[in-house]
């Protein structure tokens, strides 16, 4: 079977048979994807399974508890305070995500000129992406401290307002501080990434469309826009998928408070999870997440096929 | 007609620009200020009628002494790089090969890995460190760097994986097939010839992997028990209040020294970080 | 013995694409045989079906007297030559020559050895340590070539190695590659869409479509007897003119509107048939006087090309070229009249094809 055709003085390999075995495609990518899908499967797919468990259990830290059915999930249901999370989730979810998207693609329109310094700029415009979370979520928090606060002296110096604004201490103002800080950190996300997208829009067709008449918003809304979808679309699932999830920042920024009104679904979970030792509630709260999120990567993907077949 | 461009240029592009970078970049500059200025000045109110908050007349290193010798946050920088460093180089040797699996080989199901694995690159954290905290502990890794090097790979496989199974799909099929010709093995090949070409997008996905580790919380705040197992993020947060005093100086300055490193490997593969952004959104 | 024999070879793909078709070749020792033939024939498959890069649906292959159709490719002896080259390109030239001795474990002796005699046959050992990146187009095609030299191989493969080449940097090379084949005398399979390169390369040419071969032989034989329609219209440049032709009841006149020819003895028996007449651009004369087989008609384009001439026109209802002496004196819209050499018909079954 594996004579190698050897001719009178040319030399035949000496391949050892681990390397031999490893010529079939079949056992080749069963050697390389192995390692990942172990890991992935003790650490992410087992887990989940037992987050499905706990959540239907009243497991709680020291104590196995019992089956209890659906109860978690109706509980949290009634929980005023997670009914308030849920709905801090959403407004947070979406009116970043506007904003993101609509100061990322204005962002990318003006890095999409030649000017100098660009590469510094664009350099510098990625650090609140890369800078951790927490660490710049702490430098806001500073700055919208009551008493502290660079904004507040700010705004009073420059004659705009005379009481101080409460930035993070009513559950209105802190969302949207939240909803200011999460638009900071991920606005580069969106610049860089639909920059990369309008570079490849061929410069000729904004040319065709100038001398049709076209001014530079009807540029934008008629070639630029249209072209760019795709991208945009996969920008805005990733980002929804990520805040939509977010737990770093609101717990940085106000821990929930004041008076649990900040909270999101995952720092609630936390809390509750975590905080009040209560596994299989806190497992419960955080599966909410789960069917949004399934629905958002099912419209994706739908959507990825639709773009591949046409 | 020249004089309407001019300003034109100015308000539609100059003045924005402008605005964004401020936007960017005060909140750094005020994390710096506050880390190097004295105590006095950091706690003047804002009403108070000589307050300066923008710059400090009196620089002073107290808060970094302060924080360097008082707490563990030399300890935390060297657990959190070492965590990064060790779950970059897990992720990005199973990323490369799964990557190159996906892309090059032809199995059965191949396809249905492919999404699978893209599936759980979306399951959250959030979602799953409850249970995973009990895993820890029973795998009596708790409270050890192993417990992050063994868990950051889950989030960071998969973003890897979808990386580099594109960018080794854009590397022609033809030298691969020359290599085998010439003798090579497919793993020979795979080794001698496609990774050597691939150097640009396993970098690419280091760099993007190291910075995502640097980034995590969640898991480092739940599974790390003890002072001196904290990275920097977890660390910041919940050494440096001491009862419900916040003290901002320390604070700022763990927050500013907890982003250097990051920023300057950052700063050295910045190309290569754009890459791996955008590649990973074509997919 | 480095002959190939390819026998009943046959792949389908798994989404039931028939792509090579019961495919007979033996080619032998020392032999340049071409594949040739449009797009999408199967000429590619085949050639890697036999390098080992595509599983065999069924059929065998064997190289000398070993059957390999289960050998991976670096088991086959074989060397390869690709459209794109192929070439590392981490690596320099010397060491893209060189890969193929060391995965053999040749010593570093005679790798250097080997590597500066195949850059001397080619003409490119300025360029040993340089980088592809660095190299034009037909440089890089050197290296690729020597690349496969330096190993030796008992068969060359050649996957259209002068596609991407400038169309004067393509006539040299091809010249090159001849004289390089008649040189190391190994046997040589080269697969190409261009038949001017499979005439002027090729000992023996295989037209190959739709999956399956349409003829085997010599390029001479192609061109003078084609075997069915498809090679005659293939083989040949202008390409052959095709008419619809009726058999006269005596078996002796084949004609359509306007035109009339002599059919050859041996078709006499076709009488009162349909068939179709091909007859070649360069097998028409021009003529003054009416003879039996001459036709009059009106030019419509004429291009001049230097050492000859193309006349565009219509005969029997359809559009023909000839080529003719550069000395005809002719404009487009004036009549001529034509007359095809009688040795020089060919004539084919309007279904099947097939010639006659």
């Amino acid at each position: 079977m594996n004579e190698a055709i050897a001719a009178s003085g040319r030399r035949v390999q000496r391949v050892s048979r681990l390397t031999r075995i490893l010529e079939s495609e079949k056992v080749l990518a069963t050697a390389l994807l192995g390692p990942g899908v172990i890991i992935l499967l003790v650490f992410i797919a087992y887990p989940f399974v037992m987050a499905l468990w706990y959540s239907l259990t009243s497991i709680r830290v020291g104590d196995a508890g019992q089956f209890v059915g659906l109860a978690n999930f109706s509980k949290a249901i009634q929980d005023t305070i997670f009914q308030q999370a849920f709905k801090n989730t959403v407004f947070y979810t979406f009116w970043a995500t506007i904003f993101k998207l609509a100061l990322g693609m204005w962002l990318a329109l003006l890095l999409n000129r030649h000017f100098r310094f660009k590469r510094i700029v664009r350099a510098s415009m990625l650090l609140p992406f890369i800078i951790p979370t927490v660490l710049s979520a702490f430098a806001w928090r500073w700055m919208f401290d009551p008493t502290f606060s660079v904004m507040n002296w700010a705004l009073y110096h420059g004659g705009l307002i005379t009481d101080r604004l409460p930035f993070l201490s009513s559950g209105d103002w802190a969302m949207w501080c939240a909803v200011v800080v999460n638009t900071w950190r991920g606005m580069p996300f969106f610049a860089i990434t639909l920059l990369a997208g309008l570079q490849t829009i061929s410069p000729d067709l904004h040319e065709a469309a100038a001398l049709d008449g076209a001014n530079a918003w009807h540029r934008f809304w008629h070639v630029t826009w249209p072209l760019l979808l795709p991208v945009t679309l996969v920008v805005v699932v990733f980002s929804v998928i990520q805040t939509f999830s977010d737990f770093q920042l609101i717990y940085v920024l106000t821990g929930g408070g004041p008076a649990n009104s900040t909270h999101l679904i995952a720092t609630y979970a936390y809390q509750i999870g975590v905080g009040s030792g209560l596994l299989g509630e806190g497992a419960a709260l955080s599966l909410f997440m789960f069917p949004v999120l399934f629905a958002v990567v099912w419209v994706q993907l739908r959507y990825l096929k639709r773009m591949d077949n046409a | 007609m020249l004089i309407e461009r001019k300003w034109k240029k100015w308000i539609y592009f100059y003045v924005p620009m402008a605005v964004f970078i401020v936007f960017t970049l005060f909140p750094f500059y005020w994390m710096a200020v506050t880390a190097f200025r004295p105590d006095n000045e950091l706690y003047a109110t804002w009403r108070q009628p000589n307050a300066a908050p923008l710059w400090t007349l009196q620089p002073t290193l107290e808060h970094v002494i302060g924080l360097l010798k008082t707490t563990a946050f030399p300890q935390w920088l060297w657990n959190t790089m070492a965590i990064a460093i060790v779950s970059t180089g897990i992720s990005l040797v199973c990323g490369t090969f799964a990557g190159y699996a996906l892309a090059r080989l032809r199995f059965r199901g191949s396809e249905f890995l492919g999404t699978a694995i893209f599936i759980t690159y979306l399951v959250p954290q959030t979602l799953l460190f409850i249970p995973l905290a009990d895993i820890i502990r029973d795998m009596q890794l708790g409270n050890t760097p192993w417990a992050l090097m063994l868990t950051y790979p889950t989030f960071l496989i998969p973003f890897c994986t979808w990386l580099l199974m594109g960018y080794f799909k854009t590397i022609p099929r033809e030298l691969e097939e020359c290599a085998r010709i010439d003798g090579a093995t497919r793993f020979g090949a795979m080794v001698r010839i496609i990774f050597p070409v691939a150097i640009p997008g396993i970098l690419s996905a280091g760099i993007f992997a190291f910075t995502l580790s640097w980034n995590e919380f969640i898991y480092a705040l739940v599974f790390m028990a003890s002072a001196e197992q904290k990275t920097v993020p977890v660390g910041v947060v919940s050494e440096l209040i001491r009862g419900d005093i916040f003290f901002w100086g320390q604070l700022m300055a763990g927050a500013l020294l907890g982003s250097v490193p990051v920023a300057i490997v950052y700063s050295f593969f910045v190309e290569y970080y754009v890459t791996g952004l955008t590649g990973s959104v074509k997919g | 013995m480095a002959n190939v024999s390819i026998r009943r070879l046959n792949k389908k793909y798994d989404n039931g694409f028939h792509a090579v078709k019961d495919v007979n070749l033996e080619i032998r020792d020392k032999e340049f045989l071409v594949l040739v033939g449009p797009s999408g024939c199967g000429k590619t498959t085949t050639l890697r079906m036999v390098a080992g890069l595509e599983e065999i649906s069924s059929g065998e292959i064997r190289i000398g007297d070993t059957v390999v159709n289960d050998l991976p490719p670096m088991d086959r002896d074989i060397a390869m030559v690709f459209q794109n080259y192929a070439l590392y390109p981490h690596k320099t030239v010397f060491a893209n020559m060189a890969f193929g001795l060391q995965m053999r474990g040749y010593t570093k002796e005679e790798i250097r050895k080997r590597v500066h005699e195949a850059a001397e046959i080619l003409g490119i050992q300025a360029l040993l340590e340089r980088k592809p990146r660095q190299l034009s187009g037909g440089q890089r095609q050197r290296v690729a070539v020597g690349r496969a030299i330096v190993r030796h191989p008992q068969v060359f493969l050649f996957d259209e190695p002068l596609s991407n080449l400038d169309a004067k940097l393509r006539v040299q090379m091809r010249v090159e590659l001849k004289r390089l084949h008649e040189r190391l005398e190994t046997t040589a399979i080269y697969v190409t869409h261009d038949q001017v390169e499979a005439m002027t390369l090729g000992s023996r040419v295989v037209v190959m479509k739709d999956g399956f071969v349409q003829q085997l032989g010599e390029p001479l034989e192609l061109y003078s007897r084609p075997a069915n329609k498809f090679v005659a219209g293939f083989i040949g440049s202008p390409a052959m003119n095709f008419v619809d032709v009726s058999i006269s009841g005596d078996g002796r006149w084949a004609e359509t509107q306007g035109l009339r020819v002599q059919v050859p003895e041996r078709l006499h028996a076709h009488g009162g048939k349909r068939v179709t007449l091909g007859v070649r651009p360069e097998a028409l004369r021009v003529v003054n006087g009416a003879d039996a087989s001459s036709f009059a008609t009106e030019v419509d384009v004429v291009e001049p090309l230097g050492n000859e001439i193309l006349l565009n026109f219509r005969a029997g209802g359809v559009p023909m070229v000839a080529r003719v002496d550069p000395g005809v004196r002719v404009k487009a819209h004036e009549s001529i009249r034509f007359a095809p050499d009688p040795e020089r018909l060919h004539f084919f079954d309007p279904q099947s094809e097939a010639a006659l």
